[in-house]
C-alpha cells in the first residue's frame, strides 16, 4: 500500500503575545478593596492572573488579551466595577476582507495545527458576496462514499499540475508516436508564493520555501529574488519569468520542474525555447483575473502550457474592473468557458488572491479550479497582523524579517496542516474521495441565488434586492 | 373547531432573577456620590429598578436591567429628573459592545434572559425577535394583517398544541402543549443539572427534551415520558431499556452544526462520570462516526425503524436529518421507512462543538428547507402523515413561527433554552473545564453552578412568553390554533422581495456591525 499523505504538525508558539478580542476596564476607584470575594481571584481562564504576571515582568501593557469574555467578573463583581470592551487594536487588524477574526484563526492554526473547534452555532452574517454565498453539500444516509471522519485517510487531496492529451492516437503499428508528458503530482490542491508586501527578509522566503518542501508543493518566486539560498530547494522552486527577461536565467530553469510565464502578447511562442533549455518542462502562464480572463485562457489552452495561474486582488476580486465580479463568479466563467470549448481536461487552474481560509480552498475547487495559490495567510502565520507599516516603510511591530526560519518553517506547515484536515472534513461530509473529483462538481455545492430562486420565490414573487 | 383549553395544563411562572449578582439590561443606571440617600427614586420607580429596603440608610445599587431606559424620559417618574441631587443617570450600556453576534445580538440575548426572569415579554425598547444576520428569519417579516380578521379571544383559548403522531398506526398520539420541544443535548456536552431541569421543564410544559448522543442518566427516570431517547452514530449510552424508557425515540444521522460529520467530544470534558455513561475511557476525545455504518440505504433505515419499534412498541420514531440538497427526498425516504416525525437541522444549528469551518460552510439554511420539504411531502400526498420538525438556527418565537408558516409543523429549540439560564454564546463550550457559566461543563465545579430548579424555572418561564407572542400573532389574524399557520407562508413576507415603498412599513432588523 502506497504511503499515505500527512502533514506533521507540532505547536509552534508565537513570539509576540497575540492581539486578543476582549479586554476588561476596570473603575478601582469604586473596588470595596476589602470585600474578600475578589471575582479576579476566580477568573475561570486564569486573565488576571497571567496578566499580573506580564506586568511585574515588564513584558506587555495591562491588557487582558486572553479574556474569554465569559462575563463573569463582570456579572460577579460585589461593586461592578468591570466593563468589558472590544480590545481596539484588535479592530485595527486587516481590513474589510481580510478581518480579525480570519487574522486570529490563523495565527491559531499556525500555532497548534489543529482545525478550530468551538461551541454554540456560528454567529456570522446569513451570507455575503462570492464564497460567502455558497455552501458545500453533504452525503445524508444513502450514498456509497460516506466516511466522514473516520474515513479521511481514504480520501485523496493530490492534484496534477501536467497537461493532459485529449486522447491517445496510436499509428498502424499500435504504438504511441509521440511522447506523452509526464503526469506531476502535488499532494494538495495548495501551491506557495510569497505575497506582494511585507517579505522583509530573506528568511520569510526561506521558511516559505522550506514549508512548501515539507508539504511536497511548490513555490513561486520571481526570478530576480532567486538565489543561491535556495540551493537544496530546486524542486520546489518555481521561477516567475517573462519574456523579454526569461533568456537570462537558463540555469534556474534548467533545475526547475516548473516555471510560470507572466502572460504577453504571442508567449506560447516561448514555450518551445523553454522546453528546449528543459525537455519535459512545466510551464505555467500567469495572467491577471480580469474580464478578458475567460477568452484568454481558451486561446491558451492547447498551446502546451500546463498550468494557467490567476491574479485575483487581494480581497478576492476581478482586477481592472469599476465593477469587480468576486472569485467564486470568475472561476465558474472561466471553467465553464474551457468546459464548452471541450478543452477543460487539458489544463489546470490555478487561482490566487483573497484565498484566507481553508473553505475557499474546498469553495474554489467546486468552483472549477484545480488548486489555490496562498500567499498572505503565510505572512499572517509567520504573525503578521497586516497593519500596513511596512507599506508605508514603517517598522514591523512583530519583527517580521527577523524570525528563526525553522520556526517560521513549522508555523507555515501548520497552518497548512490545518487546512488540510478541513478539506478533508469538507470532503468527507460530501461523500467524495477525491479532490480531482471535486474541481468543477457543483452539485456538491448550493449557491444563493438557486436557493432563493428555488425555495424563496415561489413563496415571495420577484426578488427586487440583487443576492449578495 | 378543535380547541384545547391550555388553561390548566400550562404552568404558572415564577420570578426567577439571574444567577449573577449584575445581570445585564440594555441600559446602564449609575448612581453618583451626590446622593443623599433621600429614597425617591426608590418610590417613584415602578419597575423596581431603585430600591431602599425598611431600615437601609442607603438605596441598593441600581437594578439596570429593569430600566426602560430613555424612552422613560417622559414619565413624571423618571428617577433622573426627579432627583433632587441630580444624582442618577441613565445611558446605554457600553458593555453591549462586547455582546452578542450577528445572529444572537445583544438585545436579543436580553430580551430572552428578561423573559426567563420573569415569563413576560420585556417592556425595554429590545428587539429581540430579529437579529443582524441579514437574511433568513431576519428578512422575514409577517404580513401586516387586517383589522378585520383580529379574533378577540383569551390566550387560555388559543392551541398551540402539537401532535406527533399523524401515521394512524394504531401507536399513541402524543400530543405536546406547545409546537416546539427541546434538541438534544449529552450528558457530557452539558451539565447535568441543566439537562434534567431542562427535563423537568419539560414536563411542566408538557412538552419534551432529548437526551442528545450521551446515554440516560437515571436522573431522567421520574420524567421519561418527556424524554426522547436519542439513538446517534456513536450508540453511546444506548441500551435496550433507555429504548424502552422512551415515548419517541430519535435517530440522529446529522446534526446542523456540523452535517456529514459525527458528534464531538473533546477529552477534557469526559470526566469518570461522563466516562461511566457513555461506557468509554476517561479523558479520550469521542468523535462519532458519520453516518450509521450499519445504513447504506433507505432499507437499510427502514431496520432501523423497525428494530426500535419492535423493542418498545410504544415508541413514535423520529429521524433526524441534517439539511442537503436532497433534502425533500430524504424526507420521503424517512417516511417510508416508517417515521413518526422527520426533523430537519439546519446548518446554522447549534452545538457544543463544532469545527468552524462545518458551522458556516456545509448543507442548507433551515429557512430554505422547509418550504420545498413541505412543498414535496405535499405534491406526494403525504404531508399529513408526517410530522414535520425544524430546527438549526430557529432563536426565539418568532422565528418559530416563521417556520411554521414556512411549512414545519413545530420546532425543535436548543441554544434558546441554554440562554435563558445565562448563557451569552461566547462559544467556548467545547474543551478544558468547558463553559464558565455552568451551563455546557462537566467539571466538578463549574457543572453545578446551576440547580435543577432553576433551569426548570427560567425554562419554563421563557416558553410562557414565547407562547403570550403565539398568542399574539394568531389573534392578529384570526386562527384559533398553531395547527392554522402551518404552511402558511402567504403570511409571510421578505423584505428583499419587496419594493421600497413596501419595505418600508415593517420594522428593520438592526444592523449592528459587529467584531465577531
Amino acid at each position: 500500500m502506497p504511503k499515505k499523505y500527512h502533514i506533521e504538525t507540532k505547536a509552534a508558539p508565537p513570539r509576540f503575545l497575540a492581539v486578543g478580542k476582549f479586554s476588561t476596564v476596570e473603575f478601582r476607584e469604586d473596588c470595596a478593596g476589602s470585600c474578600r470575594q475578589c471575582v479576579k481571584k476566580k477568573c475561570v481562564y486564569n486573565v488576571y492572573k497571567d496578566s499580573y504576571q506580564h506586568v511585574i515582568t515588564m513584558d506587555e501593557p495591562e491588557f487582558l488579551y486572553i479574556c474569554q469574555s465569559c462575563f463573569r467578573c463582570v456579572q460577579e463583581c460585589t461593586k461592578g466595577i468591570f466593563s468589558p470592551v472590544i480590545n481596539p487594536e484588535y479592530t485595527l487588524m486587516g481590513d474589510e476582507y481580510w478581518q480579525p477574526e480570519i487574522i486570529n484563526q490563523t495565527w491559531f492554526q499556525a500555532h497548534t495545527g489543529r482545525i478550530p473547534v468551538s461551541g454554540a452555532g456560528y454567529r456570522g452574517l446569513f451570507s455575503g458576496a462570492g464564497f460567502d454565498a455558497m455552501w458545500t453539500d453533504m452525503s445524508e444516509i444513502v450514498r456509497p462514499t460516506r466516511d466522514g471522519i473516520h474515513g479521511r485517510e481514504y480520501i485523496s487531496t493530490s492534484i496534477e499540475l501536467s497537461r493532459k492529451p485529449m486522447r491517445l492516437i496510436f499509428d498502424k503499428e499500435g504504438n504511441l508516436p509521440v511522447s506523452l508528458p509526464e503526469i506531476v503530482e502535488i499532494p494538495l490542491p495548495v501551491i506557495l508564493q510569497p505575497p506582494a508586501f511585507g517579505v522583509l527578509s530573506q528568511k520569510e522566503l526561506l521558511a516559505m520555501a522550506g514549508a512548501a518542501q515539507k508539504l511536497h508543493t511548490l513555490m513561486l518566486i520571481d526570478a530576480k529574488d532567486y538565489s543561491s539560498s535556495f540551493t537544496g530547494f530546486d524542486g520546489t522552486m518555481v521561477p516567475r519569468l517573462d519574456a523579454a527577461n526569461y533568456k537570462e536565467y537558463v540555469d534556474i530553469i534548467c533545475k526547475s520542474r516548473m516555471v510560470e510565464m507572466v502572460d504577453s502578447s504571442g508567449i506560447e511562442r516561448e514555450f518551445a525555447t523553454l522546453r528546449g533549455f528543459k525537455p519535459g518542462l512545466l510551464i505555467s502562464v500567469g495572467l491577471p483575473l480580469d474580464a478578458s480572463a475567460a477568452s484568454r485562457a481558451l486561446e491558451l489552452t492547447g498551446t502546451g502550457v500546463d498550468v494557467l495561474h490567476f491574479y485575483a486582488e487581494d480581497n478576492g476580486r476581478e482586477t481592472g474592473s469599476s465593477n469587480p465580479r468576486t472569485l467564486r463568479d470568475m472561476i465558474r466563467e472561466i471553467h465553464r468557458k474551457l468546459v464548452d470549448g471541450k478543452v477543460r481536461p487539458t489544463v489546470n487552474l490555478l487561482f490566487s488572491g483573497g484565498i484566507a481560509m481553508a473553505e475557499h480552498m474546498a469553495k474554489a475547487v467546486i468552483c472549477g479550479a484545480d488548486g489555490v495559490v496562498v500567499d498572505i495567510p503565510m505572512l499572517i502565520a509567520l504573525e503578521c497582523r497586516l497593519c500596513g507599516r511596512c507599506k508605508r516603510g514603517e517598522s514591523c511591530p512583530v519583527d517580521i524579517g527577523d524570525i528563526y526560519v525553522a520556526w517560521g518553517v513549522q508555523r507555515i506547515v501548520n497552518l497548512i496542516g490545518a487546512w488540510h484536515n478541513q478539506l478533508l472534513e469538507v470532503m468527507g461530509a460530501c461523500g467524495i474521495r477525491e479532490v480531482r473529483r471535486l474541481r468543477g462538481e457543483v452539485g456538491r455545492a448550493l449557491f444563493l441565488e438557486d436557493l432563493e430562486r428555488e425555495s424563496f420565490a415561489p413563496i415571495f414573487g420577484q426578488r427586487k434586492v440583487p443576492c449578495g | 373547531m378543535n380547541t384545547i383549553k391550555t388553561k390548566n395544563i400550562l404552568p404558572e411562572s415564577v420570578n426567577t432573577p439571574s444567577r449573577f449578582r449584575n445581570p445585564i439590561g440594555k441600559y446602564l443606571v449609575k448612581r453618583n456620590s451626590r446622593c443623599a440617600a433621600c429614597g425617591l427614586c426608590a418610590e417613584l420607580c415602578p419597575y423596581g429598578v431603585h430600591i431602599k429596603p425598611e431600615g437601609y440608610s442607603r438605596p441598593l445599587p441600581p437594578r439596570s436591567h429593569l430600566c426602560i431606559g430613555t424612552a422613560c424620559a417622559g414619565n413624571d417618574f423618571y428617577c433622573v429628573k426627579r432627583c433632587p441631587n441630580q444624582a442618577l443617570s441613565v445611558n446605554l450600556n457600553p458593555t453591549l459592545q462586547a455582546l452578542g453576534d450577528y445572529r444572537w445580538t445583544p438585545e436579543m440575548l436580553i430580551g430572552h434572559w428578561h423573559m426567563a426572569e420573569t415569563g413576560e415579554l420585556p417592556r425595554v425598547d429590545l428587539e429581540y425577535s430579529l437579529g443582524s444576520s441579514g437574511g433568513g428569519f431576519d428578512k422575514m417579516r409577517f404580513r401586516i394583517p387586517d383589522a378585520a380578521d383580529y379574533l378577540d379571544i383569551n390566550d387560555e383559548d388559543i392551541d398551540t398544541s402539537l401532535n406527533l403522531n399523524r401515521r394512524g398506526d394504531g401507536r399513541p398520539q402524543k400530543v405536546l402543549s406547545l409546537p416546539c420541544y427541546g434538541g438534544g443535548m449529552s450528558f457530557g456536552s452539558t451539565a447535568l443539572p441543566v439537562i434534567v431541569g431542562r427535563a423537568r421543564a419539560a414536563t411542566r410544559l408538557n412538552t419534551m427534551t432529548c437526551t442528545g448522543e450521551g446515554g440516560y442518566p437515571p436522573e431522567f427516570l421520574p420524567y421519561a415520558e418527556h424524554v426522547v431517547t436519542q439513538v446517534a452514530t456513536g450508540l453511546f449510552g444506548v441500551r435496550e431499556e433507555t429504548i424502552q424508557n422512551a415515548p419517541v425515540v430519535e435517530f440522529k444521522y446529522a446534526q446542523g452544526a456540523k452535517p456529514g460529520l459525527g458528534g464531538h467530544l473533546l477529552g477534557d470534558k469526559v470526566t469518570p462520570e461522563v466516562a461511566a455513561i457513555r461506557e468509554t475511557v476517561v479523558g479520550s476525545s469521542l468523535f462519532s462516526p458519520f453516518p450509521f455504518h450499519s445504513v447504506y440505504s433507505v432499507e437499510d433505515h427502514k431496520k432501523h425503524v423497525d428494530w426500535i419499534k419492535e423493542i418498545n412498541p410504544r415508541a413514535l420514531v423520529s429521524i433526524k436529518v441534517s439539511t442537503p440538497s436532497d433534502a425533500d427526498m430524504v424526507a420521503v425516504g424517512s417516511y417510508y421507512a416508517g417515521a413518526h416525525i422527520i426533523h430537519f437541522d439546519g446548518s446554522y444549528g447549534g452545538t457544543g462543538a463544532a469545527p468552524d469551518i462545518a458551522k458556516k460552510n456545509i448543507a442548507m439554511p433551515i429557512e430554505y428547507a422547509i418550504p420545498r420539504i413541505h412543498r414535496f411531502l405535499k405534491e406526494e400526498g403525504i404531508r399529513d402523515q408526517v410530522c414535520l420538525m425544524a430546527s438549526g438556527g430557529i432563536r426565539n418565537a418568532m422565528d418559530a413561527a416563521k417556520a411554521i408558516a414556512l411549512g414545519a409543523d413545530g420546532v425543535v429549540i436548543g441554544t434558546a433554552d441554554l440562554v435563558a439560564l445565562d448563557c451569552i454564546r461566547c462559544g467556548k463550550c467545547e474543551s478544558g473545564r468547558g463553559c464558565a457559566r455552568g451551563i455546557a461543563s462537566t467539571d466538578p465545579e463549574l457543572g453545578y453552578m446551576i440547580n435543577e430548579e432553576y433551569a426548570e424555572q427560567r425554562i419554563v418561564n421563557m416558553y410562557l412568553a414565547w407562547r403570550k407572542q403565539w398568542c399574539q400573532l394568531l389573534r392578529q389574524y384570526g386562527l384559533r390554533s398553531m395547527k392554522e399557520l402551518v404552511g402558511r407562508s402567504d403570511l409571510l413576507v421578505n423584505m428583499d422581495y419587496l419594493d421600497e415603498a413596501e419595505r418600508s412599513k415593517y420594522p428593520e432588523a438592526p444592523k449592528n456591525k459587529l467584531v465577531i
